[in-house]
């Protein structure tokens, strides 16, 4: 095991992938950076985040190629690259900006295989950066995964931690369906162990945390971080939770939730993103049709409210779920 | 200019002329009540799809939109398959669930026609990416109407085309009309292709209604892409005989407009015209490819009404490799 950064970890999965097959090649805004400008220093970016730093020295222009700002080429590009034999990684800087290349990504990518009948493959990656806490404001804070993770033939990732986002994104990459893998922004200098050689973490399989009787909580993304801090916090009250972080949330391991619940009967979902359609009043849905039975409470839901992400830090504290709030809802739950 | 050797030219015309008679007899098909949703018929404009595909093997790519049928029987797809399909069968090209709209069939590099104006021109890009990286010389065309050149993903398409100096070729086929809106009204910069130069490519407009000058200037665009020296537009000006969409009233067109237009413009009547003048095909060659052409086609629809619908089980496979 080696102590990295979810940033370094990502890097390391793009190096070692472009390595291993040919065929991986990344697209998108300043994925290397400095092209076109006056200091004439290639790599001048990296990525805007870094994460594809170095890519451009070992593999070249024809494999990291720089875009003009251009969401629906990006992804288009990438999709078609992909139907013609590639496995290309397309990069949106930002998950806000799905807004302006939606159709790329939901009628085209994610449609290929069923409209023409199974005879193509659309292995592509769409790398994105998401979420809020950076002050960054409305249109560069949102989570985006709820708008995808209802359409049919997209796969949703979103890591936690480094370990798990190299193992799926080297899944993903190796993936013949079309995978969207959402990053959080606020993860990225964020140090994890990461085990050493080749790391790969299989889809549609949940991890679980922590163990224990009281409450099922599951968390998505960086709430998985602030659930810890709540479960474990409430040890010394003689609270104990399982703890799910689902890792991709299509496909879903609702087996393992169903499982938890079996013992604990009570169920906490964490989610940064606001409450109506999302992915946590997807898994209450699924878990009132499908486990009822094994329901002690109601169901609660741990969100952000329905109001886009504020700019000034005091709102967007008060925007965010945080450890406080995950704990106040298992307290009430283990309680009533 | 092209020598042209006969049976080159009746390669071409039997295409044509398959394109023709598929459409005109999908027309029937659909009055009839045999076909269901939504069909956009491409008669009047076969000199465009076939004089773009003769240039083009089955290596090439070619993405294609609504209006598609044309561009997958220039690029060789089977017909047979292709009329089951839009026929929703179950042993159709796309098992029946693309439908007219998104028939695709990679291994004659025919990358999908596409429903949603505007939306291939990227994807196209994207599969000339490929090919440059493969370093094999191919080419990928784009096939988008009028309507689709004031999209911005066509524009980006375009924009990134240049940039990456990608072998793609941008044919856009001036039919006239925007959906139910004219090219005079909603095409700000009135020709299409000195838009497109604006872009920085090299960019032309030929007459799409005469199958050697869409072959001349595709000739041109195809050996700049071959070559390295990046993309190109190719704007064809042409007509549809029938309406946007099959039960189009058509209103916004004047009474006799389309019968004037099959009378003086249709581009199979243009082909025979020359070719005889000429003297490099005599009549009765040609008459044999219709007759040809006519069977191929009854043949085509009596097998897509014997083929069953698709079973329900097919309903929730192919939307992934594996989940």
């Amino acid at each position: 095991m080696t102590e990295t950064t979810f940033r370094q970890a990502l890097n390391d999965a793009l190096f070692e992938e472009m390595r291993r097959d040919e065929r991986v090649i990344i697209l998108g805004e300043d994925v290397s950076g400095g092209a076109g400008g006056s200091s004439g220093e290639r790599d001048a970016s990296g990525g805007i985040f870094g994460v594809s730093k170095g890519l451009i020295f070992e593999f070249g222009e024809q494999r990291v190629i720089d875009t003009p700002i251009s969401e629906s080429a990006i992804v288009g590009a990438g999709a078609g690259a992909a139907l013609a034999g590639l496995r290309p990684i397309s990069e949106i800087m930002f998950a806000d900006f799905v807004g302006v290349c939606m159709d790329q990504i939901y009628n085209q990518a994610a449609k290929f295989r069923y409209m023409f009948g199974g005879k193509s493959t659309c292995p592509l990656v769409i790398r994105t950066a998401m979420g809020a806490g950076m002050n960054m404001g409305a249109q560069h804070s949102q989570t985006i995964y709820p708008i995808l993770t209802g359409v049919p033939g997209l796969k949703i990732v979103v890591p936690s931690n480094a370990a798990d986002a190299k193992g799926l994104l080297k899944t993903a990459i190796r993936d013949d369906d079309p995978v969207v893998f959402f990053e959080h922004k606020a993860l990225y200098n964020r140090k994890a162990e990461v085990p050493d050689g080749e790391h790969l973490v299989p889809f549609g399989e949940a991890a679980m945390p922590r163990e224990g009787d009281d409450c099922t909580v599951v968390a998505i993304g960086r709430m998985v971080l602030f659930a810890e801090k709540a479960i474990d916090g409430l040890a010394e009250q003689g609270i104990s939770c399982d703890l799910i972080d689902p890792r991709t949330l299509s496909p879903l391991d609702t087996e393992t939730i169903f499982e938890s619940l079996e013992h604990t009967g009570r169920l906490v979902v964490v989610d940064e993103s606001p409450p109506r359609c999302s992915v946590a009043s997807d898994i209450a849905g699924i878990v009132a049709s499908e486990a009822f039975d094994a329901l002690k409470a109601p169901i609660k839901l741990v969100t952000a409210p329905h109001a886009p992400v504020p700019f000034a830090r005091e709102l967007e504290r008060a925007y965010m779920p945080g450890p406080g709030d995950i704990a106040n809802a298992i307290r009430e739950l283990a309680r009533g | 200019m092209t020598d042209w050797e006969a049976d080159a030219l009746l390669k071409a015309y039997r295409r044509m002329k398959t394109i023709r008679e598929f459409e005109e007899r999908l027309h029937l098909e659909i009055q009839k009540g045999q076909i269901a949703g939504f069909t956009h018929l491409y008669s009047g404009q076969e000199a465009v799809a076939v004089g773009v595909c003769e240039h083009l093997a089955d290596d090439d790519y070619i993405v294609s939109t609504h209006r598609g049928h044309g561009h997958c029987i220039a690029k060789g797809c089977d017909v047979i398959g292709m009329m089951k399909e839009i026929f929703g069968r179950a042993d159709g090209l796309c098992k029946g669930k693309g439908g007219s709209m998104h028939i695709a069939d990679f291994d004659k590099g025919m990358l999908g026609a596409n429903a949603i104006v505007g939306g291939g021109p990227p994807i196209a890009v994207g599969a000339a990416i490929a090919t440059r990286n493969a370093g094999e010389g191919k080419v990928t065309v784009s096939f988008g109407g009028d309507g689709s050149c004031n999209q911005g993903t066509v524009f980006e398409a375009m924009n990134l085309a240049v940039v990456l100096r990608l072998p793609t070729v941008f044919v856009f086929e001036d039919n006239g009309y925007s959906e139910h809106t004219g090219v005079s009204y909603a095409v700000g910069s009135k020709d299409i292709a000195s838009r497109s130069a604006g872009f920085g490519m090299a960019a032309e407009r030929v007459d799409g209604d005469d199958f050697f000058a869409v072959y001349e200037g595709m000739a041109r665009a195809v050996e700049r892409a071959r070559k390295g020296e990046g993309p190109s537009a190719l704007e064809c000006t042409t007509t549809r005989f029938f309406g946007h969409f099959e039960g189009d009233p058509q209103n916004y067109r004047a009474k006799d407009e389309v019968e004037r237009h099959r009378a003086e413009r249709d581009c199979l009547k243009n082909f025979v015209a020359h070719v005889t003048a000429e003297g490099w095909l005599e009549t009765g060659e040609l008459e044999a490819v219709d007759a040809e052409v006519l069977a191929l086609i009854d043949d085509a629809v009596g097998q897509a009404q014997a083929s069953p619908p698709p079973d329900a089980s097919s309903l929730t496979t192919d939307v992934y490799v594996s989940y």
